[in-house]
């Protein structure tokens, strides 16, 4: 399978309906490239025209900028927006919700307007156009799944409801956490937390976040942010749980049911 | 003799308003120590949001149960005080029950209403009292509250039980008079609360009853105005600050930091020489190290927390244990102010006193600690938003002071360098493409 880039597309003379911003974690960790690859699985297999920017994306400065480091983040995101605005993008989807916070609500105020949109909503809307069919018996079918609600997505940006549905189209068996939607546990790794050690405590944030979900009792949590799914998988191995509890990205559960 | 306590009722009301308003003029100078910031346009969201948030306390209802208690002491305080506008009247003109006469068995009914209301009051205050030192609720035994501030709350809640016991036993004695046929009590009919408990009082002779329905009534009246002057030194301020803090409440997705303007600029001239301005640079300040280097808003907001810390409870990093309460943020930033305020109220300008609110105030670890998850934001009922602050004084830590972890310090690096926070080649950012199958 050949992914796109934005630069042959443009030598090719053609548009792409979208482009998929695939971010530094989707990048470079290799669990989050997994990630990656379900999505333009799916993108391929339902015959969405897309691009990536490849070598020519950088990181939109989201962690710079809440460490405090303003100088750093208006670099990147005056570079981004160079690359963005000369290929003439309109709507970027992305599988970051930290991405697609400060696509959406920060570089509008520096110039740089698209439509954005985060793959759990666009996941939603392909199943709801009948775009994505999934698999009599799918693998998830009736399975207890739990879902992580990413803060960015959820209180950052009020999508609380487009994961879940994505979920209920499998006929999973979704299990809440008590600390879900907008009372939802971060699982530690916002505001540049990610990038450092954590601070003295009693617990580290990721492994409370991931005993209350593996405390559900489910064989599955799903998430929408691959910062999210490290801390999750780091928090179900802490508790020795890694063969019983899988932590998979909304995109893996859809590409694995179609 | 009523005209001595004519006279001393206008001095009292005068003398209680003389205070508060200064005192008021004081907060308001405070909060104008902050950073200016436009917060204007789409006013009809604005009001929406005092009549929701503030007037509806719609985010109380997060917890239904807290909410409906919280709303009792609420309607009881904004309904009861229209009777405080009688009692105001009566005080001024030397009348007694201004209103009962035009009122009739209207007055009767109101003040039935008013009645049940105080008991409510009276009941709610009890419960909040025992969830604070009898079952003692997580956020309230938590130390950010060690001294002062878990006196204040109860403080509050001791005053309103006193208020409202004071109101019904003037009611009370009143209705003892007026069963006795003393001057001056004229029938107000059975008020249902006040009325069964007169029984309590017949046996009193009528100058004994005149005293202690007298007694009740200057109580009560200036224990509202010993309360009104309390306000501006207490957490309990949010009963006003609560309104203005919902209507200048950010309306923008809580995910979206403010932009630095400047420092945008400055980028834009580094990436454009060709568009900078001649002549020298001017020096700049990035973030905040003390409370006049936040905006108005962040101070407005301190001013209008009442310490419930539904945000620390809600706090990731404060739940696991680390050193971050982001009601002890709000806290701290109007111990500070206060203390800058008064400092300038002294030296007729700032004095320098070797303390700054970061450090001095709150520490770098506590800074460190925050997610940025706006769980804080989210929970809070008065429209705070503690993470305003801790990312200004995050932005002076790292850009003023070059006060990073080692870590963070890499992660700057690697994005310059390499485009991305770790350090792994920019060349082998689309390297995943090739093992697509």
């Amino acid at each position: 399978m050949q992914v796109p880039t934005m630069a042959e597309m443009m030598a090719g003379g053609e548009t792409p309906e979208v482009l998929f911003w695939v971010g530094c974690a989707g990048s470079f960790d290799q669990r989050a490239q997994k990630i990656t690859k379900a999505f333009v699985t799916i993108l391929d297999k339902v015959g969405i025209k897309y691009a990536i920017l490849g070598k020519e994306e950088m990181c939109t400065g989201d962690p710079a900028r809440r460490a405090g480091n303003e100088f750093m983040f208006q670099m990147m995101a005056y570079q981004n927006i160079q690359v963005l605005d000369g290929y003439g993008i309109k709507k970027i989807v992305t599988a970051c919700p930290h991405c697609f916070n400060i696509f959406k609500n920060e570089y509008p105020a520096l110039g740089g307007s698209y439509e954005v949109i985060h793959h759990a909503t666009f996941l939603q809307q392909l199943i709801d156009e009948g775009k994505i069919n999934m698999k009599e018996g799918g693998a998830f079918k009736g399975k207890k799944i739990t879902y992580h609600d990413s803060c960015y997505l959820g209180r950052a940006n009020d999508i609380y409801e487009a994961p879940r549905k994505v979920l209920e189209a499998m006929d999973v068996a979704l299990v809440e956490m008590k600390r879900c939607k907008s009372n939802g546990l971060c699982c530690g790794a916002g505001g540049a937390q990610m990038f450092k050690e954590e601070e003295k405590g009693t617990i580290r944030i990721n492994i409370e976040r991931s005993n209350e979900a593996i405390d559900t009792g489910a064989n599955v949590i799903a998430a929408a942010c691959p910062f999210c799914n490290t801390m999750l998988t780091d928090g179900v191995k802490n508790r020795e749980k890694e063969n019983e509890v899988a932590v998979l990205d909304i995109a893996e559960l859809v590409a694995a049911s179609m | 003799m009523n005209y001595v306590q004519q006279a001393a009722f206008v001095l009292l009301a005068g003398s209680a308003i003389w205070l508060f308003t200064r005192n008021s003029i004081r907060i308001k100078n405070n909060i104008f120590l902050g950073r200016d910031k436009d917060i204007s346009g789409n006013a009809s969201a604005r009001w929406k949001n005092l009549l929701l948030l503030a007037f509806g306390q719609k985010k109380m209802f997060r917890n239904p149960l807290v909410a409906v208690l919280h709303f009792v002491i609420y309607a009881g305080f904004i309904i009861i005080n229209i009777e405080v506008l009688e009692i105001v009247l009566d005080g001024i003109l030397g009348t007694h029950r201004l209103f009962l006469p035009a009122l009739g068995s209207f007055y009767t009914f109101i003040l039935n209403f008013f009645e049940i209301l105080a008991a409510g009051v009276i009941a709610v205050c009890i419960i909040f009292l025992a969830r604070r030192n009898i079952l003692k609720l997580k956020r309230f035994i938590s130390k950010d509250l060690n001294g002062w501030p878990r006196s204040d709350a109860n403080y509050i809640l001791i005053t309103e039980i006193v208020l409202m016991t004071l109101f019904i036993t003037m009611n009370a004695t009143d209705r003892a008079l007026q069963l006795q046929g003393a001057a001056h009590y004229n029938d107000t009919g059975n008020f249902l609360i006040s009325g069964s408990l007169a029984s309590l009082f017949e046996g009193m002779s009528v100058t004994s009853l005149v005293a202690l329905e007298r007694i009740c009534w200057w109580l009560h009246i200036i224990g509202i105005f010993a309360f009104l002057n309390y306000l501006p030194y207490s957490k309990h301020l949010h009963i006003l600050l609560a309104f203005p803090n919902a209507y200048f409440a950010r309306l923008e997705a809580d995910g979206e930091m403010e932009n630095m303007e400047h420092v945008q600029k400055e980028v834009l001239y580094m990436m454009q020489p060709e568009l900078a301005p001649t002549g020298d640079a001017q020096s700049m300040k990035f973030g905040a190290k003390e409370v006049t280097e936040l905006s108005w808003k962040s101070l407005l907001d301190a001013y209008s927390c009442t310490e419930c810390g539904r945000c620390s409870a809600a706090c990731p990093a404060n739940q696991t244990g680390k050193l971050l309460s982001p009601r002890k943020i709000m806290m701290d930033t109007r111990d500070r102010l206060e203390e800058v305020g008064k400092n300038i109220r002294r030296n007729g300008e700032f004095k320098p006193d070797g303390k700054t609110l970061v450090n001095d105030y709150i520490t770098v670890e506590e800074l460190r600690a925050c997610t940025t998850c706006n769980a804080c934001v989210k929970e809070c009922p008065v429209s705070i938003n503690p993470l305003d602050i801790i990312m200004e004084l995050r932005r002076s830590l790292v850009m003023e002071d070059s006060n990073a972890p080692q870590e963070w310090n890499a992660m700057f690096g690697n994005i310059e360098n390499n485009f991305a926070p770790w350090k792994l080649s920019p060349d082998d950012r689309d390297a995943w493409t090739k093992e697509m199958s």
